[in-house]
């Protein structure tokens, strides 16, 4: 196992970001960013009750069976003890709605490792976050699931199941409307962002904070997801650049919109506030193998987020739009990063070279 | 890739399976990529338009063979296109003639197989210096081997994706479909995973290969 | 690979090439033109029994369909040319010859592409009292839902489209509204969650309807008249 870690370090180190300290290990890190996620997954099971907990547990071992299971295929070593698997499925399960039934979860967990990391040749040479991938494919192939939304603090919530999340294999899960009105009363089943594009109801930012809103397991802990992300930059387990540049462009676009139109386009809190900006920004845009490494890359790949997760939001058909905002970023890495290598010392200037090409 | 065994002309047989099996254009060739990935949304939809293409394939091919003589190669081109595009009229009528709906389904996929790699390809490469029964003979092998690959594809998008095949449900009235399998990506999924099965069955048995060579 | 056609020596004579083309496509023509006429019964056969098949769905009773065109001249069978401004439409009669009802289609834009649809209409009362889908390539599972959705197709049970006094328009236009909060007759309660495919739908009719019944109302007793 050890031969292992070190076998691949070298290729990792090509495509970890050059701030980070050489001597630690992408096992320390991944370690760490794991401990980061769990205050994230108490505060959801806490706030979504057994139904998450079951969901998260069945999509993190999902995630770590395929693991297993793609290293056997692949004839490559033992990966899992470098955590990374680990990581995919816990975030992979904190963006999937906390009612989302158990196969669903199984199926997206596959296919984000399977598809989203091994084929594209395993840690460090996937193109695409391997949760985000999983949580694409399921978005397409299961949208109404995806969309079903269950209430925050429903009493009952330690006592049973939502009742989707035990449904049978390969089949269509029960409509849970009228269950979710009983659960808690005023329920709308709508998200914030949704309420917002259709209805034109601004949720508070207090809802936010408290994290009395409709949404995906682990989005809505605002808080907890600063602190989480603070330790790990201050540990420089993460690049703080990406998180701030995704947030600073989404807040100066959305506040570009809102001095035009008050009316029409909310707060840039609400922006910050809402859906999975937070959690896509701190936890999966950060992911070491799909962002940039040279300094400029960093901020150009944070505001491509910003922007288009802003620009889908406001003018797209959906209601959330930083999964597919990070995998489009994602997919211009190789080019940024291509085009922000520093300039070495003594060679023609980037100006003239600009004009060559 | 494939080469045929021997310098002699190939037996019928050997002209039959080249375009069904060992240069299957759907996986082997990865021509006609336009229908593999539009049309195969269900098996009764893959196989029509395999089977059309086929005819197309086969009636085009005898006449190109039946006339190579006379075209001279400055239009040969326009000749085979011509050819093609008759054929393909004549199977655009015909499918109107068998289903209306299915010709809703098939839409402007019909007439693009006038645009198909695979029947142009195969006219210049085959027709056009072979006689015409091993010309019909290999191209409906090829056509064939198009038809099993579209069903290969679109039964699996069918079956996943809306739990049926050749629209006899299988799975009960609870199966939840898997939209994005009707959708196009689902059409990529299916064909990327296909290739990759034969690429590791052909890896196994490059690797059996080996090891029997250096065995014995 | 075996030798090319024919020694293309150095140069082809013009005529040759002409030659070898003129054969090609007479032949290619014969067969073209054989197949067009081999088939043509048969077609218009089948579109025929697709158009009743369509038109019965949405006008129950009905038992035979006949095409017309109504344009500013008024209403004439239709013909293989639409005059200007015409606009086409189906009569549906029943077995003794009276008039049942109206279809027509309308298409809009939806999500992926175009939404067809055949609405039925009552020309006595002056409503939508049917509706039925052509052709719908809409995101299966939820831009579907238009063929399937109860609460949506209730909508078109009895949708207000009736004309002004001086019969030159539609006196409240279709429209489409948000899911649980239609109000009036003429309003078309909205799937909620396919919002697009709904709105393709009721855009459909409103510029349909807009469209055909001024030009269509006026002489609808020349149609009671029918057969």
């Amino acid at each position: 196992m050890m031969n292992q870690t070190l076998n691949q370090t070298p290729k990792i180190e090509l495509r970890t970001s050059p701030h980070i300290k050489s001597g630690r290990t992408v096992e320390q890190i991944m370690r760490n960013v794991v401990w980061a996620l769990l205050p994230i997954t108490a505060f959801s099971v806490w706030q979504y009750g057994l139904s998450a907990l079951l969901l998260i547990v069945t999509v993190t071992a999902t995630c770590l069976a395929t693991e297993r299971f793609m290293n056997r295929v692949m004839l490559t070593g033992n990966t899992l003890s470098d955590w990374s698997a680990t990581i995919t499925g816990l975030l992979l399960a904190l963006t999937l709605p906390p009612s989302y039934p158990l196969w669903m979860g199984v199926v997206s967990g596959f296919v984000g490792i399977a598809l989203g990391k091994f084929l594209f040749g395993g840690m460090g040479f996937n193109v695409f976050n391997p949760a985000l991938v999983g949580r694409a494919f399921v978005q397409a192939a299961f949208p109404v699931s995806i969309s079903t939304w269950t209430p925050a603090f429903a009493p009952g919530r330690f006592s049973g199941l939502i009742p989707t999340t035990l449904t049978a294999p390969l089949m269509t899960p029960p409509d849970i409307a009228y269950w979710a009105k009983h659960a808690l009363d005023g329920f709308t089943g709508a998200t914030p962002l949704a309420r917002w594009k259709f209805e034109n109801v601004l949720a508070t930012p207090q809802d936010f904070l408290t994290g009395a809103v409709t949404a995906s397991a682990g989005e809505t802990s605002a808080i907890l997801i600063l602190l989480c992300g603070g330790y790990l930059a201050a540990r420089k387990f993460m690049d703080w650049r990406i998180p701030v540049a995704v947030l600073g462009s989404a807040a100066l676009l959305a506040l570009a919109f809102h001095v035009f139109s008050p009316v029409r386009y909310p707060e840039p809190s609400f922006v910050l506030l809402s859906g999975g900006l937070l959690l896509g920004a701190v936890f999966m845009a950060t992911d070491m193998a799909t962002s940039p490494v040279t300094p400029w890359g960093v901020w150009i790949f944070g505001g491509i987020i910003g922007v288009v997760t802003v620009v889908i939001r406001y003018f797209g058909g959906l209601t959330e739009g930083v999964m597919y905002a990070i995998l489009f970023a994602n997919s211009l890495v190789p080019m940024i990063d291509q085009y922000t290598q520093p300039r070495v010392f003594g060679s023609l200037s980037g100006q003239r070279k600009g004009k060559k090409a | 890739m494939n080469l045929l065994p021997g310098k002699n002309p190939p037996g019928n047989w050997a002209e039959f399976l080249e375009g069904l099996w060992q240069r299957n254009p759907v996986f082997v060739m990865v021509l006609g990529m336009c229908p593999t990935m539009a049309i195969t949304t269900s098996a009764i939809n893959a196989i029509s338009m395999g089977l059309a293409t086929t005819f197309v394939l086969a009636a085009s091919c005898w006449m190109i063979s039946l006339m190579r003589h006379v075209i001279p190669k400055e239009v040969r081109i326009a000749t085979y296109i011509v050819i093609i595009a008759t054929f393909v009229t004549v199977v655009d009528y015909g499918i109107q003639v068998i289903s209306l709906s299915l010709y809703e389904a098939l839409g402007a996929y019909i007439k693009l197989i006038v645009a198909n790699c695979l029947v142009l390809g195969r006219a210049e490469a085959h027709a056009a210096r072979n006689p015409p029964m091993a010309s019909v003979i290999n191209a409906t092998g090829m056509g064939l081997g198009f038809t099993l690959g579209l069903f290969m594809i679109g039964g699996v998008r069918e079956l996943i994706g809306m739990g049926s095949l050749f629209g006899i449900s299988l799975f009960g009235p609870h199966y939840q479909p898997w939209v994005v399998m009707i959708l196009p990506p689902g059409g990529f999924f299916v064909m990327g995973l296909w290739l990759m099965v034969f690429a590791l069955v052909r890896a196994r048995r490059d690797h059996g290969l080996a090891a029997q060579t250096q065995g014995g | 690979m075996s030798e090319a056609a024919p020694s293309a020596a150095e140069t082809t004579p013009s005529g040759a090439m002409i030659r070898a083309l003129g054969i090609a496509a007479t032949i290619c023509g014969l067969i073209i033109v054989s197949a067009y006429e081999g088939s043509l019964d048969a077609v218009a056969r089948n579109k025929k029994i697709a158009t009743e098949r369509a038109v019965f769905s949405v006008i129950p009773g009905a038992t035979s369909v006949r095409e017309f065109v109504a344009s500013s001249a008024g209403i004439a069978p239709a013909g293989p040319n639409v005059p200007e401004g015409g606009v086409k439409f189906f009569g549906a009669y029943d077995r003794a010859g009276m008039l049942k009802g109206i279809a027509a289609e309308a298409v809009a834009k939806g999500y992926a592409d175009e939404v067809r649809v055949l609405y039925a209409y009552d020309p006595v009362k002056q409503l939508i009292t049917g509706l039925g889908v052509v052709s719908l390539h809409e995101t299966p599972g939820i831009g579907d839902k238009v063929r399937t959705d109860r609460d949506f197709l209730k909508n078109f049970v009895a949708l207000d489209a009736h004309l002004t006094a001086d019969m030159k328009a539609v006196a409240n236009a279709i429209k489409v509204v948000k899911h649980g909060t239609k109000q009036h007759s003429w309003e078309i309660d909205a799937i909620s969650g396919s919002t697009v495919t709904s709105k393709a739908v009721g855009k459909g009719i409103r510029d349909s309807t807009a469209a055909l019944l001024p030009k269509l109302l006026p002489f609808v007793d020349k149609l009671k008249e029918g057969k």
